[in-house]
């Protein structure tokens, strides 16, 4: 065997496992989806009423909420099949990963385009639900949302990755998921406008990186209609990249640099 | 000359304030069954850790076939098979799966994946539950899945750190013709940790950690006789520390107290034992000789059972025998 350091084979099999193993597991599917699922139905439902969009494209609270729900199922999808690692890689099958001649990057790598997968792939399966909330995905919204899909899956695995790499156990992830990524959802634009003259809202807004993911759904599924904007599309998918290309860089500097113990 | 399959020199590794290995010294020769033996927290693991290319040791330096374990991780990995203390399997894939994924980390595709598959499922046996899914599998079957994963690689170390871990008797046995077979027809090295007795009797060399150090280092046998004969032990109604120290004084013997019994060995102890029972009539219960094993070797050794180290590191350094 040539003592090269490995990449796109092992890449392939680690992403191939993440998407096999996640097929097999019907309740990880569901409860990928049915909690946002019933989120946005009881949410949406509830604040509806009370909702008032600055913007003058004025949507009901159904379909402002619809890409802040397709951003939680990918976050809860990359969550779920992120925390793997935790106990993967100390008693189950990335031990044997750590010990193959592998580049550094093929284990982020795998692992992010597992979780980029399942992600997408959930996010499209719920938006079959969007003409039910009164949204027309055509093929410009289908041709945009794509790539802001992908980007943004790969975004949340890498922030689902960056926390579970370092931890000892599933319980830590649990306590960082409440404290930290489910605010960084909230405080996104996912759940309610964060216009400017909100105050600090605003610029919790400007500063969260999750926005942009969200921003660039959105405005890929309301292209067309008023008040979405080709730039501003654009430049939230720019942003969500950048963001995901350093999730992606902190991984790789994580795993090939492993601090000593 | 040929290379030693695993050289490592003056090993240092702590973990904060504890030394889990101390200075570890240790050739083993290529072709060798090398068994690493024990109590928990003698440093087995870290050792294992360090030839694995999990960690890297804070001082001194290990070798695989020539290539340093630090500084060429990359050769060292590509020659070594490992096989985990807990199963590196994925339990939801079936056995071919697993092995199909565990190939490609090694760069392995295709045909020659397949082939490879198919000769080392052969060499465990396990052709008839290639499309069973692992978490179906007794632990014994699950145990020849990680080895037959390691076989894929053709490697010419294989590493395993407590192999039978949760292996019932039979599966052990089991376990060990399919060591033996793979050194005597792959010449494969095979360094195995452990802390079970009988298993570290197969082994061609058996070397003693304990509290970080090498503390015996030999066949199996060689380490046996090198003891003073047959173990004795005495059990006793009260008083052990002063039977003990009546036996040093009127034989001329040392005699230890190990877990309240006192203990000696003795090239003759049939004939010793006769005599202390006729000498000290009513003070003793019980009578035990037997031939010694490695865990004579072991207190004789460290001056500890086995299992009490377990607790707490340590090394109780006895008195040097002439």
């Amino acid at each position: 065997m040539k003592p090269t350091k490995l990449l796109w084979t092992p890449v392939r099999a680690l992403w191939w496992r993440d998407v096999i193993r996640f097929l097999r597991q019907r309740n990880r599917i569901i409860g990928a989806l049915a909690t946002p699922l019933v989120f946005w139905l009881l949410v949406g439902s509830g604040f509806g009423p009370s909702f008032q969009n600055g913007g003058t494209g004025n949507p009901t609270y159904l379909v402002y909420f619809f890409p802040g729900i397709i951003l939680l199922i990918m976050l809860f999808t990359a969550i779920f099949s992120t925390i793997s690692v935790i106990e993967d890689r100390r008693e189950g099958f990335l031990q044997g990963a750590l010990v193959a001649p592998l580049s550094p990057a093929a284990i982020p790598l795998g692992k992010f385009l597992g979780g980029t997968t399942l992600a997408v792939l959930q996010a499209l399966f719920f938006c079959l639900l969007a003409p039910l909330a009164g949204i027309h995905i055509g093929g410009i919204q289908v041709l945009l949302l794509l790539p802001a899909l992908i980007l943004a899956g790969f975004s949340m695995t890498g922030l689902g990755f960056l926390v579970a790499w370092p931890m000892d156990s599933t319980q830590g992830f649990h306590a960082i998921m409440n404290i930290f990524l489910m605010p960084l959802w909230m405080m996104s634009g996912a759940l309610f406008p964060m216009p400017p003259g909100s105050g600090w809202l605003y610029w919790v807004g400007q500063l969260n990186p999750v926005s942009y993911c969200v921003s660039s759904i959105r405005e890929a599924l309301m292209m067309g209609r008023v008040g979405s904007s080709l730039s501003h599309y654009g430049l939230a998918l720019f942003i969500t990249a950048l963001f995901g290309a350093a999730t992606f860089g902190v991984s790789f500097y994580l795993v090939a640099y492993p601090r000593k113990k | 000359m040929i290379t030693p399959a695993i050289i490592v020199r003056h090993c240092v590794k702590n973990y904060g304030e504890r030394r889990a290995l101390d200075g570890l010294n240790l050739e083993i020769k290529q072709g060798e069954i090398f068994c690493i033996l024990g109590p928990n927290g003698g440093g087995k693991s870290t050792l294992f850790r360090i030839l694995s290319t999990f960690i890297q040791p804070d001082e001194g330096s290990a070798e695989i076939l020539g290539y340093d374990v630090v500084t060429s991780a990359a050769e060292v990995r590509a020659r070594i098979g490992v096989v985990f203390q807990s199963p590196s399997l994925d339990p939801k894939l079936t056995v071919r799966e697993n092995l199909l994924c565990s190939g490609a980390l090694y760069g392995l595709q295709g045909k020659e994946l397949e082939d490879r598959i198919q000769a080392t499922i052969g060499t465990v046996q396990l052709s008839e539950r290639l499309n069973d899914f692992v978490g179906d599998l007794s632990g014994g079957l699950q145990r020849r899945t990680e080895i037959a994963k390691c076989l894929l690689t053709s490697p010419e170390v294989l590493i395993l750190d407590e192999p039978s871990t949760g292996l019932d008797p039979a599966a052990r046995l089991d376990l060990w013709a399919a060591l033996e077979q793979l050194r005597q027809e792959k010449k494969v090295t095979i360094l195995c940790t452990t802390h079970i007795m009988d298993e570290a009797a197969r082994a061609d060399r058996v070397g003693i950690l304990s509290a970080g150090k090498l503390v015996a280092l030999g066949t199996p046998e060689e380490l046996i006789s090198a003891l003073h004969g047959d173990v004795l032990r005495l059990s006793l109604r009260s008083g052990v520390d002063a039977f003990a120290q009546k036996i040093n004084d009127h034989f001329g013997i040392s005699a230890h107290v190990i877990e309240g019994e006192v203990r000696l060995e003795h090239p003759d102890a049939y004939a010793l034992a006769a005599r202390i029972a006729a000498d000290f009539p009513n003070e003793i219960t019980g009578l035990h000789i037997a031939r010694p094993t490695l865990e004579d070797v072991f207190i004789a050794r460290t001056g500890t059972l086995f299992a009490e180290q377990e607790v707490e590191p340590r090394v109780l350094h006895k008195k040097e025998k002439s």
